[in-house]
């Protein structure tokens, strides 16, 4: 079996927020990477989480599902998520799974950031 | 199949509202990825609905499926939980001849009492099945699944508003380093506060029996009428989101015993509007 095509860098933006950089393959099979960066983004200060999805090449829904994995544990901690940089395919898929209700998608880093912010 | 003497598929003309989802989820200028190629999961994701549309079937009772909206686990009550229903099918089977085996089989690998009348076009993204569940009593819940993604080793069903659980199935095959192995892995809540009282005695028993019961079934259609069946649930979630308790306006059980006790009367007066 491959292994799973997906990197997913964190970078730290003050102490309270954190960007994981989304580039390649989400599916089921990259729970373990994305939970890893979860753990290095989401320090005991962070209160705000965003996934950039620029990078973002292939989904299925076992990388929904883990999307909603992920917010759970986000909420847990009262964590704010959004996201952006999803082509129109993929902000549609956020959309139909209706994910988009509680992972707030933006059109740029920036719009983020104020996002989570506020 | 002993356990699963299921249902016979029951289709409908759906075929010309196919040709335009499909058309709907063809490829449009800006759903490029970086580098400018288009997605690899194109096609494999239904368009985007904001209501379910479906028309009746012969077989079932059809109700409680059109115009609901599609709900996730976010959209949810319960607890939330994901349960892995597994078995090895050997390795003579490939993961696209499994999944393959089990689309074009998805209604009669059902326990029996159940059934699934889906589109003619079989297990497709953005197809509507209407279902009629077993719940005793006599009672039938009908309620319906969506086509969320379909590909060659995988598909994946969503719920609507009303089931018993906010959600997905999905059902996949992989090939494991000695064999091929199939599941059904449910990531779901309870729709409502009454879902969540059903699922806790003995719900959860009874959905744990019916997937059970169908993966042995699929393993008798792929010759491995011996396969076990091992089950795993974790609670993802121990809170319940509240803020969807009004969820229970919709509850297609409540609508279903409903509708079996008012049918005498709506057949009566649909026999009165036809001869007035």
């Amino acid at each position: 079996m491959d292994g799973p095509l997906v990197t997913m860098d964190v970078r730290h933006i003050g102490d309270a927020v954190a960007v994981v950089d989304i580039k390649g393959e989400v599916t089921s099979a990259c729970e373990p990477i994305l939970m890893s960066a979860y753990e290095e983004a989401g320090g005991p200060g962070t209160s705000r989480l965003v996934l950039n999805f620029t990078g973002l090449e292939y989904m299925n829904s076992g990388g929904i599902g883990m999307l909603v994995t992920l917010l759970v544990r986000a909420n847990r901690q009262r964590q704010k998520l959004a996201a952006y940089g999803l082509s129109d395919h993929y902000r549609e898929i956020f959309e139909l799974t209706r994910l988009d209700e509680a992972i707030t998608i933006h059109d740029s880093e920036a719009s983020a950031l104020v996002g989570v912010a506020t | 199949m002993s356990e699963a003497a299921g249902p016979e598929r029951v289709t409908s003309a759906e075929q010309i509202e196919v040709s335009v989802r499909e058309a709907q989820s063809a490829v449009v200028p800006g759903d490029a990825v970086p580098g400018g190629a288009v997605p690899r999961d194109t096609g494999r994701w239904a368009a985007k609905v904001d209501r379910l549309a479906v028309e009746q079937r012969d077989g079932v009772r059809g109700t409680n499926v059109a115009g609901r909206r599609l709900t996730g686990p976010v959209q949810g009550f319960g607890k939330m939980w994901q349960k892995t229903y597994r078995m090895t099918v050997g390795d003579t089977v490939t993961p696209q001849d499994a999944i393959s085996t089990w689309k074009a089989n998805f209604p009669e690998l059902w326990p029996k009492g159940n059934r699934f009348a889906g589109a003619l076009t079989g297990i497709s993204p953005g197809d509507v099945a209407l279902l009629d569940l077993a719940i005793g009593g006599g009672v039938k819940l009908s309620t319906g699944v969506f086509v969320l993604y379909a590909d060659d080793e995988s598909f994946t069903l969503m719920t609507p508003q009303g089931h018993m659980f906010a959600g997905w199935i999905t059902f996949s095959a992989e090939r494991t380093s000695a064999a091929t192995a199939v599941q059904a892995q449910v990531l779901m809540r309870a729709n409502d506060p009454l879902y969540e009282v059903a699922m806790t005695f003995g719900g959860h028993g009874k959905e744990d029996k019916f997937w059970a019961q169908t993966l042995t079934a699929l393993g008798d259609k792929l010759g491995v009428p011996v396969a076990e069946v091992q089950t795993r649930t974790v609670c993802v979630d121990s809170k319940r989101q509240w803020r969807n308790a009004r969820n229970i306006w919709h509850n297609s059980m409540v609508r279903s015993v409903l509708q079996t006790v008012a049918a005498p009367f709506t057949a009566r007066r649909r026999r009165a509007q036809r001869a007035g």
